[in-house]
């Protein structure tokens, strides 16, 4: 099963090393992993994306609780929530590509960034499933370079992670 | 006192002290020069020079073990600290509480690959429970408070504290703080109250109940509630490695050391029971074996631990409690008590019954008319010269089995060896620890000939600052554990296992200005130890005994084999 994971930790130096560490170290799977400070900087948000059987998720859980650094952790995906993800696609603008591309990126509610000569770069944001689809939809050879963040996650209404 | 300006290394110094600390085990070198200037000038503590920087921590680890208190080391940077490394891992793996200081390159010069530069931080970061680089000299007492109190509170482990050069030499206002608060760090001690009701209410309804104490009962302080509440109910225990002095060895309750090398009535008390009462445990490899085939028997499981990651982790329990071992231990001895009734006591004569004929196997059996030393001979008669209540480390291997089997350890904190990690080489430098912490007390190493070797130099340590440890060297030529795996599942072919060349033990103890004996008859046993423990008691004793190459340690569970599933003699 997939889980999202989400934690607040203190913001200090190696905090980071000590949660991939973690996760190598017992052969946990990360998909992705995206941490920065927010509106405290003293705490840094983390979301984990990950893939377990339900005592693999249990034990990934309260390995994380057990960090000294980690204030708090939680499974999003134990109740209604929300991901979203942001992705820049560098893609060619020449020839017939300057219309397609202008028009996939509507499509999917996505924004031009950067206009060159030859190439347009795209922002998207969405779940990484959306993400994937505007990939699929447009041309290969038109992709020269594409980034994306992971998942970053919320959970919905009064579902509220806080200190 | 708050306005006095101190220096770093005066700063480590004066916190050490206000923790309380009397010995602090170590080695100098360029980066933590300054420190042992500071202490140079100091008499709140004493320092053990040991003669590597492993031993060190070996020795604080054990003085912790038998105490119970934080145990302290010091190395410099660099080899220091990779040398430090084992020893913290050992801590790590048993829950040891330790406070591993070690030196620095400068700030400057962090990064640069600086002369005995190490990533300590890095290096130590999975066999620790926290570890901290001081950057900055006005954090420092902070953080040494921090150490102190994340090493001992919750599940206990190593902490350790990285600390520059540069910091140490910088000045700054000093005041130990007396209490920490950490909003990212609050280990649960009470138990919920729900559960422990549902695991009262299971254990008066049981008719084949066991009790399996491991290393938490022992580290938490907790060997009287559980010896009471044990008593109170009339269930048998068993024990881990771990575990062993938690609940009186001699009491007839007592089924010995369950696991790879446990009793058969342990074994299999374990596998048939009906409500097993886990306490302090974590169902690991070298006890429960095969969790499948242990699982394949239905019985319900009440789990005790204050790491709720060690619950459920192997095998899943019916009621996990988080929470102190002895707190909880103690509540649950209050509702048995009220409880307006006990134990089937019909169904719990039927079970002791049945363990008894399993007891009467007579497992732990061995020829005692051999004409060659068995080592379990030893091992008994030292129980004997000793009273069953010497302090007693052991290294790694077939000797740390027997001792385990064959010393019945009465008191907690009287058996120190190093169990998860097991390593080799441990025995000595925690014999060095334990004597320190207990002058005056009797203090047995039992080791091997291949793990003495790994830490022999602290020979010189232990004359230096007159330690009279008792070395009972259990000398069969062999590896031989790895012997033992090699004789049942390698088909006899004994690669590399036969350790030639040994040297004259007698020679080396003498040398190092101790008392060596060369022991190779069985009626020649009692009288070295007799000697050892008597008119030389007040010297490193250094006891050669040359016994039996080809015993074995029974009954053996097979790696990956289940719990009814042992070789027996």
């Amino acid at each position: 099963m997939r889980h999202v994971i989400s934690l607040l930790m203190e913001n200090e130096a190696g905090a980071l090393s000590r949660v991939s560490g973690l996760f190598s170290s017992r052969g946990y799977n990360i998909e992705s992993l995206t941490v920065a400070p927010t509106e405290d900087a003293s705490l840094s948000r983390m979301t984990i994306v990950t893939r377990g059987s339900d005592e693999v998720i249990e034990q990934i859980t309260k390995q994380l609780n057990k960090l000294v650094d980690i204030v708090k952790v939680q499974d999003l995906t134990d109740g209604y929530h929300i991901e979203r993800e942001l992705m820049l696609v560098k893609v060619k603008a020449t020839g017939e590509f300057r219309e397609e591309m202008k028009r996939m990126t509507d499509i999917f509610r996505g924004r031009i960034i950067d206009v060159a000569d030859k190439t347009y770069t795209i922002e998207l944001t969405g779940t990484g499933a959306k993400l994937d689809a505007f990939i699929a939809a447009i041309e290969p050879s038109a992709i020269l370079e594409a980034v994306r963040t992971g998942a970053s996650g919320i959970g919905r209404g009064d579902r509220i992670m806080k200190i | 006192m708050a306005d006095t300006e101190l220096t770093g290394a005066e700063i480590v110094v004066r916190c050490l002290a206000a923790e309380g600390v009397e010995h602090v085990f170590g080695y100098p070198g360029g980066a933590v020069l300054d420190i042992y200037d500071a202490i140079y000038k100091q008499d709140k503590f004493k320092h053990i020079l040991v003669r590597h920087e492993q031993a060190a921590v070996h020795a604080a680890d054990a003085y912790s073990r038998s105490t119970g208190k934080v145990g302290v080391a010091l190395v410099t940077s660099g080899p220091g600290a990779t040398n430090a490394v084992t020893g913290i891992a050992t801590a790590y793996m048993d829950s040891i509480p330790l406070v591993v200081i070690t030196g620095q390159v400068p700030t400057a010069a962090i990064g640069m690959d600086a002369f005995q530069e190490v990533d300590t931080v890095g290096i130590t970061r999975p066999c620790v429970k926290h570890n901290f680089l001081v950057k900055d000299v006005k954090d420092l007492a902070d953080t040494i408070k921090k150490a102190f109190y994340i090493a001992a509170t919750g599940r206990p482990g190593p902490v350790v504290i990285d600390i520059p050069k540069d910091v140490t030499q910088h000045l700054c206002a000093f005041q130990y703080p007396e209490s920490i608060a950490m909003r990212s760090y609050n280990p649960t001690s009470k138990g919920h109250a729900g559960q422990i009701k549902r695991a009262v209410q299971m254990l008066l309804e049981a008719k084949r109940p066991v009790i399996y104490s491991g290393g938490g009962v022992i580290l938490a302080n907790a060997a009287e509630q559980l010896t009471e509440l044990a008593r109170q109910l009339g269930f048998p225990v068993t024990s881990t490695l771990m575990g062993l002095g938690g609940y009186p060895a001699p009491d007839p309750l007592f089924l010995g050391m369950l696991g790879m090398h446990g009793t058969i009535e342990a074994n299999m008390a374990m596998q048939h029971c009906d409500v097993l009462l886990a306490v302090g445990v974590r169902f690991d490899d070298r006890v429960i074996g095969n969790p499948k085939h242990f699982q394949k028997e239905a019985r319900k499981i009440i789990h005790i631990d204050v790491d709720p990651s060690s619950i459920s982790k192997r095998v899943k329990v019916d009621v996990p409690i988080v929470g102190d071992v002895g707190q909880v231990l103690a509540e649950f001895a209050k509702l048995t008590q009220a409880a307006d009734h006990g134990p089937d006591r019909e169904a719990l004569k039927a079970w002791r019954a049945q363990i008894e004929l399993w007891r009467a196997q007579d497992c732990m059996k061995y020829d005692h008319n051999a004409a060659v030393i068995k080592p379990q001979f030893v091992i008994e008669k030292l129980y004997e010269v000793t009273g069953g209540d010497a302090f007693v480390t052991s290294d790694v291997g077939q000797h740390q089995m027997w001792a385990a089997q064959y010393y019945k350890f009465a008191k907690p904190r009287r058996w120190i060896n190093s169990g998860g990690l097991g390593t080799m080489g441990f025995g000595l430098p925690a014999a060095m620890g334990v004597q320190m912490a207990h002058p005056g007390a009797p203090v047995a190493c039992i080791t091997g000939e291949g793990s003495i070797q790994m830490n022999i130099q602290e020979l010189a340590t232990c004359k230096q600052s007159n330690l009279p440890i008792k070395i009972i060297l259990l000398n069969n030529g062999y590896l031989g554990m790895v012997r033992q795996w090699q004789e049942f599942f390698y088909e006899e072919r004994y690669s590399e296992s036969y350790v030639a060349s040994l040297p004259d033990f007698v020679k080396l103890a003498e040398a190092y200005g101790h008392v060596g004996m060369r022991i190779d008859k069985p009626e020649d046993v009692e009288p070295a130890l007799r000697r050892a423990f008597g008119e030389d008691k007040d010297r490193l004793v250094f006891m050669n005994f040359l016994t039996d190459p080809c015993e074995n340690v029974y009954p053996m569970i097979p790696a990956g084999k289940g719990l009814s599933e042992m070789i027996l003699i």
